[in-house]
């Protein structure tokens, strides 16, 4: 078996089967906790507080005008990597034809040039979160393996999607096994730390949304 | 940031283990789903730091809000969490110390008024101050809270359901001795009311005159209503200082008062937190939705403004007005208090942040009535002086006897110029005859 059957075949297996058998474990382990009734005679509907929650899932995409003078650095850089994973996920031309390949859905991607683009753009912001991170006091003083861990598993797909659109540095079937391993170690990983709040950000946003519209109160 | 670290740390209790496995256990007996979920989601972003006054005031990152409650989220993944059982193998989140819990006291009390600012700004949508609540809980089971808390106001209100120890024959006396001075019709304890307005322990030490004030505006009205000297103090320090056994006391002495006299709608003072919990919490204590609506005194009168069954005089003034935290952003009455300021045809000077955003005066949370923390809350202070005088008139309305104390308090330490005073005093003071 070469590595890239390897990557292609077990591997793959294996990481989709610990990444959807743990996110079903974090997610019970958090919605089987007793939930305590919130009984006060609510400002508004349920419909109103469900729209609450939604309309949170979106808003908090964007800090309020009035922070953003302390967190633009933070906003920017995580927007630029975050855009830039979407862009490079859902945009260029092999995840298409993978994405094609499992579940007969297709689209056009942009130009590699671009993508090539997005991609290092993607690379020197998370290079700069990283350095951010460390030099940071507040971020220092929050920071765990799993910070670091979890950098280090978003940063290698990243750096070895590069390598491999440029066929450098190795042949292309060693690139694209080390491009899939390393996407593989991200999804093993993702349902034990902070990875997961791509899951988690939209119900936790969700949940205070409809509490607080509850409440009346700012969202 | 603004500086470098220069925030007084207290001297570090050292409780013993069984205290600090108390608190542990406390904490987690109190996490649901919603908290499992804020706790899991946190990425360590740490941009609730820049929406906290303590940090943005003192570039302390030990002020970072969700860092202060770090030993419980660390007790959550040990024992409740969903990897809890790996956690506990391989030793990823050691038991907290007593050290550890000892140096939290300051983080957990002097330094967070709960006035959730950070959970605005936070990109996972945490609500950092309910688990700070959640965390006094544990720290007061414990025996962890500060002692100005312990020694005197919690313990007192628990015993008395006062936080100054008032019985109920000295409550009656007062009512009736400032209804005298005042020349104010005083309604207390009758046996059938619709209204039952409750007051706040901060009015009844040092702004005696909001209780005449409240009154004189029902007796306009022409309302049924009353005081009752078995429910009267809803200030409720026991919340803020985590003791959910106090808190449940003056709420339910409340509650029963207000059902034994067949009341419409029960009233909360000026005062923050006591709105949040009868408003928010009481029914929860209760096991059911309470048989009366709960009003923050900015409501009833925004509510009398529109009606028509307040009427008030025009005030030729210019004004600015402070929310208090648990009114504006956490409590949804934000628009009550504008709403009886434009009836009253002040020319509102609005701050920068105004409304749900607005910064806290420094004192909320329980923070001023720590003595130890008065450094601390004079340099959170600074951020709504700035911002008052930034707007240029000499008046700040505000509807929290709390905030009220803690400006007026920092207004001295500062010699300055403003003058503080109640919107329910001034709506008071212009009624129509």
């Amino acid at each position: 078996m070469t590595l890239l059957e390897f990557a292609r075949g077990p591997a793959l297996q294996v990481s989709v089967l610990i990444m959807i058998a743990g996110i079903f474990w974090r997610l019970a382990g958090i919605l089987l906790l007793r939930r305590r009734p919130q009984l006060a005679a609510p400002r508004i509907s349920p419909i109103g507080q469900i729209g609450g929650g939604l309309s949170t899932i979106m808003s908090r995409f964007v800090p309020r005008r009035t922070f953003w003078p302390r967190i633009a650095v933070s906003v920017v850089l995580s927007a630029v990597f975050h855009f830039g994973l979407a862009i490079i996920l859902l945009a260029g031309a092999p995840h298409i034809l993978l994405i094609h390949q499992l579940t007969g859905f297709t689209w056009p991607n942009l130009p590699k040039g671009l993508i090539v683009i997005v991609s290092g753009m993607t690379l020197a912001a998370l290079i700069a979160l990283l350095i951010r991170r460390v030099g940071h006091p507040v971020l220092r003083l929050l920071s765990t393996t799993d910070d670091y861990l979890s950098w280090l598993l978003v940063f290698l797909p990243v750096l070895t999607g590069i390598l491999l659109s440029g066929e450098a540095l190795a042949e292309y079937g060693t690139l694209l096994a080390l491009h899939i391993l390393s996407v593989e170690l991200m999804m093993i990983w993702l349902p034990f730390g902070k990875l997961m709040h791509s899951a988690l950000v939209f119900a936790g946003r969700g949940v205070m949304g409809a509490n607080f519209a509850r409440k009346g109160a700012a969202t | 940031m603004t500086g470098p670290a220069a925030s007084p740390t207290p001297p570090a209790i050292v409780p013993d283990a069984g205290a600090v496995a108390k608190a542990m256990r406390s904490f987690i007996a109190d996490v649901g789903p919603t908290a499992a979920l804020a706790m899991e989601s946190c990425v360590h972003c740490g941009r609730c730091a820049e929406a906290c006054q303590f940090y943005v005031q003192t570039g302390d990152p030990r002020y970072t809000p969700i860092h202060k409650i770090a030993p419980f989220k660390q007790a959550y993944s040990r024992e409740i969490g969903p990897f809890a059982f790996a956690y506990k193998a391989f030793g990823l989140a050691p038991d907290v110390t007593a050290a550890e819990l000892g140096n939290w006291q300051e983080l957990l009390y002097d330094s967070c008024n709960m006035c959730g600012r950070c959970s605005l700004i936070c990109p996972m949508g945490i609500d950092i101050a309910d688990l700070v609540e959640q965390a006094r809980h544990g720290m007061f089971d414990a025996g962890l809270a500060p002692a100005d808390y312990l020694g005197a106001l919690a313990e007192k209100e628990h015993a008395t359901g006062s936080p100054f120890g008032l019985s109920t024959n000295q409550f009656r006396d007062m009512l009736h001795e400032i209804g005298s001075k005042h020349g104010v019709v005083m309604h207390v304890d009758e046996a059938r009311a619709d209204i039952v307005p409750t007051v706040s322990s901060i009015d009844l030490k040092t702004y005696p005159g909001s209780m005449a004030a409240i009154a004189k505006i029902l007796n306009h009205m022409g309302a049924s209503w009353t005081f009752r000297t078995d429910g009267f103090d809803a200030d409720n320090v026991s919340l803020t200082a985590g003791d959910r056994m106090g808190q449940e006391a003056v709420t339910r002495g409340i509650v029963e008062a207000a059902l034994a006299c067949g009341a419409k709608t029960v009233v909360m003072p000026e005062c923050g937190h006591s709105f949040t919990e009868m408003r928010w919490e009481a029914a929860n204590t209760f096991g059911r939705e309470l048989p009366f609506r709960v009003l923050q005194i900015t409501e009833l009168l925004a509510e009398g403004l529109n009606d028509g069954r307040i009427r008030v005089n025009k005030v030729a003034e210019s004004a600015t007005y402070h929310d208090a935290c648990q009114l504006s952003r956490r409590g949804g009455a934000t628009a009550a208090p504008r709403i009886i300021l434009n009836a009253l045809g002040v020319d509102l000077h609005e701050m920068e942040d105004a409304g749900e955003t607005n910064w806290c005066c420094g004192g909320g949370g329980g923070v001023a009535l720590i003595k130890r923390a008065q450094p601390l809350r004079d340099k959170a202070f600074e951020i709504k002086r700035r911002q008052v005088e930034a707007t240029g008139v000499a008046t700040v309305y505000t509807s929290c006897s709390g905030c009220r104390q803690t400006l007026d308090h920092g207004g001295k330490a500062t010699n300055w110029n403003k003058t503080v005073a109640s919107l329910l005093e001034l709506v008071a003071d212009n009624l129509k005859d």
